[in-house]
């Protein structure tokens, strides 16, 4: 009976061992914004990002996004109304997180549209028409600068800036602030520093009505 | 014990010797599945596919193992082996993949995540495929042992 006993031993002790692991593991995930690493909150407030909303807003949601991901296409439109039913309140960052392969290159036009003051409307074209410059989730650079030419950008402009040192900077800044961040998945938001408890539309409503009601009742 | 085996092997210190082997082989065998399940499941990292080959090889290992302690079967050691080969056989691309010597054109996997990426390096050496082939490699080891000691 020995080598019974000896098996049964290690198989708890196997198990204590991961059940013990994992409930450590995600007691450290669950930290609070309050105890974000300062990396993390170095990273999030960055200041060279296209922002919406006004500066003394209450609430800050910091988007992670890629303009060939499907599901920000989707989300975008009700992040907008919720800003929309709470005017003055929340104020929107967008961060880009090209995860598509091909999808730098669209992150660099949608870059070089601040410059000619376009980006917002650069970017609610692109992710609605996602389905035709990124055929079968392939991001196709032409397809997308076709997109945008209704937007009155200077064209020739655009494709020259999209090359610009600056405008390669903030985007590895961005990818780099994502991976301190640990963002994989887009879109990836943080409302207040807060990320998500679990990714869904309903939950980020949670988070901002929660923030809203903590910083907007004073 | 003994009364319970069913192919009985001739001498039963050699026997015990075997089990021992099988068992140490079973313990690498559990603790790379949980620690496989605790990467995947509670870090959230992503597994390649290469990864996920590795564990079809694996994770049988931490069942089948146990069914050759109790009773003591040798013939484990045949069926174990089934397993533990191929899986070794992966873990060793997998490591040639990430160490480079296997060039990106042969990559099996350039959507999702790219399995030449190393998600986790410990010491500065240690990476997840490292430690599947060290898993795997030991397993094979100690099975192997069973068969030289078994024909003794």
């Amino acid at each position: 009976m020995k080598q019974k006993t000896m098996f049964i031993v290690a198989l708890v002790a196997l198990l204590v061992v991961f059940v013990a692991g994992t409930l450590v593991y995600t007691a450290k995930q669950e930290n609070p914004a309050g105890a974000m690493s300062e990396a993390a909150v170095t990273a999030l407030g960055r200041l060279h990002a296209p922002m919406l909303g006004p500066m003394e807003a209450p609430v800050v949601i910091v988007e992670f996004l890629d303009p060939a991901c499907g599901t920000c296409a989707a989300f975008y439109p009700r992040v907008k109304q919720i800003m929309a039913a709470n005017p003055g309140k929340i104020r929107l960052k967008v961060r880009y997180a090209p995860f598509h392969t091909g999808s730098d290159k669209v992150v660099a036009a949608l870059e070089a549209t601040r410059k000619q003051d376009k980006f917002w409307p650069a970017l609610e074209a692109l992710l609605a028409s996602q389905d035709a410059w990124a055929p079968n989730h392939t991001p196709q650079i032409e397809l997308a600068l076709q997109q945008l030419g209704g937007l009155g950008l200077d064209m020739d402009r655009l494709r020259a800036d999209m090359t610009a040192p600056e405008v390669a900077r903030v985007i590895a800044q961005d990818v780099a602030d994502a991976r301190t961040l640990n963002v994989t998945k887009t879109p990836e938001y943080f409302v207040n520093g807060r990320p998500l408890p679990s990714f869904g539309f309903e939950q980020l409503t949670a988070l901002i009505n929660e923030e809203l009601r903590a910083r907007g009742s004073r | 014990m003994a009364e319970m085996t069913t192919a009985a092997p001739p001498n039963p210190a050699t026997s015990r010797h075997a089990w021992t082997l099988l068992f140490i082989a079973w313990l690498i065998a559990a603790a790379s599945t949980l620690g496989a399940l605790f990467l995947g499941e509670v870090m959230h990292l992503p597994a390649c596919v290469l990864c996920w080959y590795q564990r079809i090889f694996m994770f049988p290992l931490a069942l089948i193992l146990p069914l050759g302690l109790f009773p003591h079967d040798a013939r484990i050691s045949r069926y174990a082996l089934a397993l533990a080969v191929p899986g070794w056989l992966i873990a060793a691309f997998h490591q040639l993949l990430v160490a480079g010597v296997i060039p990106e054109r042969i990559r099996p996997c350039t959507q999702g995540v790219p399995c030449s990426e190393k998600v986790i390096e410990w010491f500065g050496f240690l990476t997840i495929p490292l430690l599947s082939l060290a898993a795997f490699s030991a397993i094979i080891a100690l099975i192997s042992l069973t068969f030289i000691r078994g024909s003794k």
